[in-house]
């Protein structure tokens, strides 16, 4: 097996070396990303593309907060910065049927890249639309879902063990579900841990861009929350506010209210880990693209820091995150852009990304019997990516999004209304958004 | 002259009113100031030392300077295992050995060098084409009997009360179709739209004080209406237009929301990309700090040259002292 | 500033020096047109980039046009989006926080401004140092200083915070600024005051500068107690100064997006989303460009309206 992917990926470079001839060497192409450590792992990556093929690479990263106006912006304005975006699962919709993204079915037929190779779950977020078809607008590129981590070093002290033993009659361990978690979390909320006074979980609470809602939905979709009816697409009364999904929301914020860190009203990523890092709290919920960073923590990482999959409830669920790479139609180096992503999904150069922090999606890597041993967050991911949820991946999806933001923020930060207003208050808006999109 | 420098003889303060108010002023210009103090302190601090508690202030006392907040504004970084650094090649430079000793690798430049160099072009590149016109503009409208005068003023200064957000919206389907998105061009243009009218308000002020008999001395003598402008009225008018165009400078230099909409990369300002400079984890404050305070220092510069002619700009011309 | 008191000699100097091809080459023009030549490129320039697109956002707020569906068809639906706005809870309720900011703000402002521009009237020895560096905050970037007021206002790391809480004598971590939906619009004031009371500042020193000596002269004759000049002198007569300067604010802070952008992006909730911030929202993140342009037409003619009346009264102030 490994001979054969060893073999294919020499074919690939071979043929690879071939066809660059055609390209023009020296010419710069602009990778477009959000900016955190995988990004700056893939500019470590691409040195080899560059070599390879004497295509130089610049990047454009803009902080998550930020990258979905910025980027949309600039698809949306026909604009040229871009030749490669990594763009998030939820753009492919729009992107697709506006044609900023270049459809790749000719492209991947025409080069012999089999999309087989890459995992289903991921090609479907990431590559497809309309969802179950065929067409394909992006290669997968980073697989992504929200995970947990969690203070090892604290876990393990007897004290604190026995005393959690003592108090809910089992070990202090990673929480299989959501009421475990939450007893962990007041566990360590307002302890003395070594001198300093530490808090239960940083959870995304952020507002401006998605942080609210992919934090409160990684509750939600364990909960029992549903987007729509499956029968009837679109039709989402009693399912986004269905019993269940009211004890999720209801149950996120009781978590926002016990046991997060003070004043932490407008955390995501970057505030997440700055909190984990700083010996501030004892979990935190975060996309697994962090963990390899987290890991090699010099303050945190190695033996101080733990991973386990997002907690079930009355079912299992994790929040998708996790980006495809697209060539962009209004580039003017499409045939370079391109030649990137051939070489990008080549089984060798897809091993090599994981082993720099990024999160393959190629069967090479994840389906290696030894993947599991390669990183102490690879068993968990690969079980998160077994059960993940998209937001609504709709033209219209920022429309979603922002009301979903606005609606769970008054909510669970603000302190405005129940969480059955909120939900009625969401199917409101997003009817109202489908119907003006003629869908319903 | 200044609203400033210049004092009146009103019946003069006591001693004893005058040691109060110096006190409270000089109080309230401290206090005012700490924030970009605290920009300048944040720089010099290594990341650990800007986020500790409780504040961290007196260099070589409460911390060693650093050079990192410096190092990271201007590079990307990646942070690696031990073994793949070790099979790098040694680290070059003092900024290298500082990412080395936090278990990174320098991957290559940040953007920061070509937003600051676009805010440059930008900003000089509308101000000169805002002087240009603004001056013929306002020498226009100073001597000659235009028709409607007061109506096209008045257009011109209405231009600046539309939100800047309800002009991006027009503007960004203006230039998606003329292809003019994220050009240093679509903003110079931009930003010269909103800088006329400030200068034509400021230089017609300006020009106004010129008497008009040295051009017509000048045009007695032989000289046409151009060279008299050209030759009489521009050389008196120089330091009225030095003014103006710190003014236009300093607002194409800080705009943040026709950037922030209407640039995404290739023209892209400072400002909007100062915010979204990131470390690892959260904000790397003190390469934030570092970007902010080598962006706020022409500024500061710009500030002790202006301030004779502040009021003037501030209030277009309206209060004139 | 100007060379008024210098001779024509220079002048003349200088004129001779200057080389004249440029002139040379157009001589002959009459008045007329170099007036229209001086004038033209100008309003060419801004019918191009102001008036067309005031025109065209006007067209587009009778539509649904949505600026990332360039195939969609486009529909003409009146006055929808107007009714619309003009019936949202959700907007009156922006627009109260806009409001509030504006009120607070130009309150603040001016009683801190003034009352500076009152001290430094006293013409202490280095007043004109003093000032320079009051009125720095207001040459800077909001984007820039606001993202850095965010580090300041860290509940637990932040300097703010600290020495709040040092001379309060709480715990700096026990109250967040801008996490707090009561705190929240009093920290984006404090920051807008920090930054612009020196402008408020100088326009009022400029006020009182304008008033001439002979009036208080005249009132110690008079005898009348320095209270008495404050409120039937200085005040009366520095009252032009101080509305054009809130008329300036005004206007200013109504437009308000950048520093609040960057502090509270319109959070928590939907506590400190001020006008503009909603419009940036729904014109460039919802992308729904018809009803954005409504909105922007809404709010033009609010500040439009507003100034105007405001002008009106300033006049009638000034004429008195």
């Amino acid at each position: 097996m490994k001979k054969l992917i060893a073999a294919a990926g020499l074919a690939a470079a071979t043929m690879l070396s071939s066809g660059s001839a055609a390209l023009a060497q020296g010419k710069t192409i602009t990778l477009c990303w959000a900016a955190w450590d995988p990004a700056n792992a893939l500019v470590e990556l691409s040195k080899d593309f560059t070599a390879k093929t004497g295509i130089n690479m610049k990047f454009e990263f803009v902080p998550w907060p930020n990258f979905a106006d910025r980027m949309l912006n600039e698809l949306n304005s026909k604009g040229r910065l871009c030749d490669l975006m990594i763009g998030d699962s939820q753009w492919i919709g729009g992107s697709a049927e506006n044609k900023h993204y270049v459809k790749l079915n000719d492209f991947f037929a025409k080069e012999g890249i089999k999309i087989g190779d890459f995992l289903p779950t991921t090609v479907d977020a990431y590559s497809t639309w309309p969802k179950g078809t065929n067409n394909y607008y992006a290669l997968p590129a980073m697989g992504d879902a929200m995970g947990w981590t969690y203070r090892k070093d604290w876990f393990a002290r007897p004290a604190l063990q026995a005393e959690f033993r003592q108090k809910h009659g089992r070990d202090l361990a990673p929480p299989k579900t959501w009421t475990e978690l939450k007893q962990v979390a007041e566990f360590f909320q307002g302890r003395e841990i070594d001198g300093k006074k530490v808090f239960g979980a940083a959870i995304p609470t952020e507002r401006g861009s998605e942080g609210i809602t992919m934090g409160a939905t990684a509750a939600l979709y364990p909960f029992g929350f549903r987007y729509e009816n499956p029968q009837r697409p679109y039709q989402m009364q009693g399912f986004v506010n269905s019993a269940d999904a009211i004890e999720g929301l209801e149950f996120y914020k009781s978590l926002f209210k016990c046991c997060t860190p003070p004043g932490y009203t407008n955390g995501y990523m970057q505030e997440g880990l700055d909190a984990f890092k700083s010996g501030q709290v004892a979990l935190q919920m975060n996309w697994f693209a962090f963990f390899p960073g987290l890991f090699k923590d010099p303050n945190v990482g190695g033996d101080k820091i733990g991973f386990f999959v997002n907690p079930s409830q009355k079912t299992e669920g994790s929040t998708l995150g996790g980006q495809g790479i697209s060539v962009i139609s209004y580039s003017q180096n499409q045939a370079e852009a391109l030649s990137y992503i051939k070489w990008f999904a080549d089984a060798e150069v897809q091993k090599k990304w994981w082993a720099l922090g990024g999160y393959s999606c190629h069967r090479a890597v994840l389906g290696d019997p030894n993947f599991a041993k390669t990183a102490p967050f690879a068993a968990d991911f690969l079980k998160a990516m077994g059960n993940v949820r998209d937001f609504w991946q709709e033209p219209s999806y920022a429309q979603l999004l922002q009301a979903m933001q606005r609606r769970l923020h008054d909510y669970v930060i603000a302190d405005k209304g129940t969480a059955k207003e909120a939900l009625d208050g969401l199917v409101q808006d997003w009817t109202k958004v489908f119907k003006e999109d003629g869908k319903n | 002259m200044s609203a400033v420098n210049s004092a009146h003889s009103v019946v003069e303060p006591s001693g004893q009113a005058k040691l109060v108010a110096s006190v409270l002023v000089a109080f309230y210009a401290l206090v005012s100031l700490i924030p970009l103090v605290w920009i300048g302190l944040t720089s010099v601090k290594t990341p650990t030392d800007s986020i500790s508690y409780p504040p961290k202030v007196i260099p070589y006392v409460h911390f060693q300077p650093s050079i990192e907040g410096y190092c990271n504004l201007f590079s990307t970084r990646s942070r690696q295992t031990p073994e793949y650094l070790r099979s790098l090649p040694p680290p070059q430079g003092a900024c290298e050995e500082i990412t080395r000793s936090r278990n990174m690798v320098v991957v290559g430049p940040s953007n920061y060098v070509p937003r600051y160099i676009n805010s440059l072009i930008i900003a000089f590149g509308s101000t000169f084409l805002s002087i240009v016109l603004g001056t013929a503009a306002a020498y226009a409208f100073s001597r000659f009997k235009v028709p409607l005068k007061d109506d096209l003023m008045f257009f011109i200064l209405s231009t600046r009360m539309m939100p800047p957000i309800a002009v991006a919206i027009p503007i960004f389907l203006m230039y998606r179709e003329l292809g003019l998105s994220d050009t240093r061009l679509g903003m110079i243009l931009l930003y010269t739209s909103v800088n006329v009218s400030l200068a034509v308000w400021l230089l017609k002020g300006f020009i106004d004080e010129i008497p008009r008999e040295y051009e017509e001395a000048a045009m007695i003598d032989g000289y046409t209406r151009l060279q008299a402008f050209w030759k009489v009225v521009l050389p008196q008018a120089v330091t009225g237009i030095v003014a103006t165009a710190i003014f236009c400078l300093i607002f194409a230099w800080n705009e943040y929301a026709f950037a922030v909409l209407l640039t995404s990369g290739a023209a892209q300002t400072a400002p909007p990309f100062i915010p979204i400079i990131i470390g690892e984890g959260g904000q790397d404050w003190p390469a934030v700090a570092a970007g902010t305070a080598l962006f706020l220092i022409p500024i500061l510069v710009f500030t002790v040259l202006l301030r004779k002619h502040l009021l003037r700009g501030i209030t277009f011309g309206a209060v004139r002292k | 500033m100007n060379a008024r008191s210098d001779s024509e000699g220079p002048a003349r100097n200088v004129a001779n020096m200057t080389p004249d091809r440029v002139a040379r080459t157009v001589r002959g023009l009459s008045d007329k047109a170099i007036a229209w030549l001086f004038i033209g490129p100008t309003m060419l320039l801004l019918l191009a980039i102001n008036l067309f697109p005031l025109i065209w956002t006007i067209q587009l707020s009778f539509t649904n046009y949505r600026a990332n569906r360039p195939n969609a068809p486009i529909l003409n639906i009146g006055l929808d989006h107007y009714r619309a706005i003009l019936t949202d809870p959700d907007i009156w309720l922006r627009m109260q926080a806009t409001a509030h900011f504006v009120f607070w703000t130009i309150a603040l402002q001016t009683i801190i401004g003034f009352a500076l521009a009152y001290l430094v009237d006293r013409k202490f020895r280095g007043h004109g140092f003093w000032t320079t560096l009051i009125l720095v905050p207001m040459m800077l970037s909001p984007a820039v200083v606001g993202n850095f007021w965010t580090f300041l206002y860290q509940p637990q790391i932040g300097l703010f915070n600290y020495i709040v809480g040092f001379f309060a004598n709480v715990p700096p971590g026990s109250f967040k600024m801008l996490g707090d939906v009561t705190l929240s619009p009093w920290a984006i004031i404090i920051v807008d005051t920090w930054m612009w009371t020196p402008y408020v500042m100088l326009i009022c020193l400029a006020g009182l500068r304008s008033i001439p000596d002979y009036i208080y002269e005249a009132a110690e004759v008079d005898r009348a107690s320095n209270w008495r000049q404050f409120i039937s002198i200085t005040l009366p007569m520095c009252m032009p100064f101080i509305m054009l300067a809130v008329l300036f604010r005004g206007i200013e802070n109504f437009k308000m997006f950048d520093m609040v952008n960057l502090l509270t992006s319109g959070g928590p909730g939907s506590t400190t989303e001020l006008a503009s911030i909603t419009l940036k929202r729904a014109a460039f993140e919802a992308w729904r460009t018809g009803y954005s342009s409504a909105f922007a037409i809404i709010l033009f003619v609010a500040v439009f309206g507003l100034a105007n009346i405001y002008v009106k009264t300033l006049n009638k102030v000034k004429a008195r």
